[in-house]
């Protein structure tokens, strides 16, 4: 037999396509060709695969070797398809001589003595695996923790190409630690390490329930990060869908880090503010990575100094917040990947940063003040509903040896408030009060008669766009959820026009 | 080259030569030599001229023989092909490029590994 072939898959974005490859050795003067729209590091992989197999006790054929991935017309890119190659190659060459491998796919890189090693995008092949009937997949061992736990497929994790070799000719199967694996480190941060700052806890709560993005500008050192660091810490936990959703965008990314499957707190992403706008959105000449956008998915994107970002960077995040998605369109193809996550967007009140109480400490003018926050767009301070200083803590706060409330009391709270709102838009297509449409806003969602005349009152004194009036109300409904009343009134709508209009940015 | 390499070279053109006769080739030419270079053998088998580059190995330490022949090579042999075509007035003859190993081990039999139409 000189023909062999193996599968594997291939990864667009976090679509995975079933790859065929074939290997056939024919007479002829000793060469490789590689078929099928690979990049530099699989073009690459002809030396990878001829010093681990001759490192590994087999032979290198010095024929002509034809290796084609099909299909043809699919860019191929990376290093995970070293391991099938090689294994088509062993079959080739009738080292192995198993030909029940058709329900198998195999990915790893593999090191010049043989080894196996890690690759990106372990957890979305296999999910795209599981869709196609593949009952067995051989991954690296350093990739067990994503492949482990999924259903539908059986996964083989292995650290050495005659692993693999002794698992599909005897069906070895070699013996992997699940308990050190399967190991989640919880999140060390905890609420209660937050002194004071009442405003503020009330509206990362609030941003929480009701998925309301968030504006919180105080001067440095009081806390903002601080704060919203741990706003995941009082998020809802991730179902068992979502958590492997964000896995396998961590996976494409190759930051999976310390999350896995079991990982279900949400994940937060802080991008530097000098970050470009691909890195936000993602991007990538071959292969095709998320950005912290899509890396936030679920969860929360911080941006610290808002201001100080390359102008464009902000509003390239216009487009997620719009359609919880970011399609990202390259020579390669195009991609989408999933960006549903709350915005937090930390400011210094102005250049100086110390333009607060009394602002006597501040050395910046009026205009640099006014001007500084104005550098976020208008169209992306509209989509974040909660503006909020964040105060310098007093001197008895600090002082006082008690903790504040914890995140497991918040988050308590978080998930009834937002089973209260789950319960009333059972028949509708949004699920928190943030994506409630204007329209229905007006009509089914109304707050009582005197929240009504309050807001109503407002919008007469010209203190209250009508922009303002639908993110007042859907706040107010946020607010109404958390306290446990049916309906916003006046005490909601009031709380809900402070959150909202507590900062002013012209 | 030293008087060894070249012995070595010469008695695996000479095996090579014997194993073509064996499979009935008649050979026409050795050593065939121009400016350009140097065809091994050539020899005509069923109508058709095969021209073959013969590369001889003690050991495998620097890699298979025929991995020697790269793409530069494999170009040049073609080129000497023609060239020797042209010499003959033999042209629309049909013709093949062949190349073959020949390993020589310490005490074993010599090796003779034959690929035909390698270009």
């Amino acid at each position: 037999m000189t023909l062999a072939r193996v599968k594997s898959i291939a990864l667009i974005g976090l679509r995975g396509e079933i790859v065929d490859i074939e290997v056939d050795i024919s007479d002829g003067l000793p060469g490789y060709s590689l078929l099928g729209l690979p990049d530099a590091a699989l073009l690459e992989s002809r030396e990878r695969v001829r010093s681990a197999l001759q490192n590994s006790g087999a032979t290198w054929p010095n024929k002509r070797v034809t290796v084609s991935l099909s299909p043809a017309w699919l860019h191929k890119s990376g290093s995970g398809f070293d391991l099938p190659i090689a294994i088509a190659l062993l079959m080739a060459q009738g080292t192995i001589t198993s030909r029940n491998l058709e329900q198998h796919i195999f990915l790893g890189e593999l090191a010049l003595d043989g080894s196996i090693r890690p690759i990106r995008g372990v957890l979305p092949a296999l999910l795209a695996a599981v869709d196609r009937g593949i009952t067995t997949a051989v991954v690296p061992l350093a990739n067990a923790a994503e492949a482990m736990g999924l259903a539908g497929v059986k996964s083989i994790a292995v650290s050495h190409l005659n692993q693999v070799i002794s698992f599909i000719e005897e069906g070895v199967i070699p013996e992997v630690n699940l308990e050190e694996i399967k190991r989640v480190s919880e999140s060390p941060l905890d609420l209660s390490e937050v002194v004071g700052q009442k405003r503020a806890r009330l509206a990362l709560e609030i941003s929480a329930i009701g998925g309301h993005h968030l504006l919180l500008i105080g001067p440095p050192g009081t806390g903002k990060t601080m704060l919203a660091e741990r706003i995941p810490t009082i998020m809802p936990p991730l179902t068992r869908e979502e958590a492997v959703e964000v896995a396998a965008i961590h996976s494409i990314a190759g930051a999976l880090g310390e999350r896995n499957l079991e990982s279900r707190t949400p994940p937060f992403v802080s991008p530097h503010h000098t970050t470009t706008a691909t890195a936000m959105v993602g991007g990538g000449a071959h292969f095709i990575k998320p950005g912290a956008c899509s890396m936030a998915h679920g969860g929360v994107l911080f941006i610290d100094e808002a201001p100080e970002c390359k102008p464009g960077v902000l509003d390239s995040l216009r487009q997620p917040l719009e359609s919880g998605s970011v399609v990202i369109s390259r020579a390669t193809g195009s991609t989408t990947f999933p960006a549903d996550f709350l915005l937090v967007i930390a400011a210094n009140p102005c250049p100086c940063g110390r333009f607060n109480g009394k602002g006597r400490a501040c050395t910046c003018t009026s205009l640099q003040i006014r001007r500084y926050l104005q550098r976020l767009s208008g169209p992306l301070l509209d989509r974040i509903d909660i503006r909020t200083f964040v105060e310098v803590p007093k001197r008895t706060e600090l002082a006082s040896t008690e903790g504040g409330e914890s995140s497991s009391d918040v988050r308590s709270r978080v998930i009834a408030a937002r089973g209260a709102a789950a319960e009333r838009f059972t028949r509708d297509l949004w699920s928190t009060n943030s994506q409630i449409p204007a329209s229905q806003l007006r009509s089914r969602f109304r707050a009582t008669k005197e929240g009504m005349a309050f807001l109503h009152t407002e919008l007469d004194h010209e203190r209250l766009s009508a922009r303002g009036y639908h993110k007042v109300m859907r706040l107010a409904w946020t607010i109404a959820d958390r306290n446990g009343v049916t309906t916003p009134g006046l005490d909601e709508v009031e709380s809900a026009y402070h959150l909202r209009q507590g900062v002013e940015i012209s | 080259m030293t008087k060894r390499t070249s012995q070595i070279g010469a008695d695996g053109e000479t095996l090579v030569a014997s194993y073509l006769q064996e499979q009935g080739a008649v050979i026409i030419a050795t050593n065939w030599r121009i400016k350009e270079g140097e065809i091994d053998l050539v020899a005509r088998l069923d109508g058709r001229l095969l021209f073959v580059e013969v590369k001889s190995r003690t050991s495998a330490k620097f890699g298979h023989p025929l991995e020697a022949i790269g793409p530069e090579k494999a170009h040049r042999l073609q080129r000497l092909a023609l060239a020797w075509i042209a010499v003959h007035d033999q042209w629309g003859a049909d013709y093949r490029i062949d190349c073959a190993a020949v390993h020589f081990r310490d005490g074993l039999q010599p090796e003779v590994e034959y690929r035909a139409g390698v270009l």
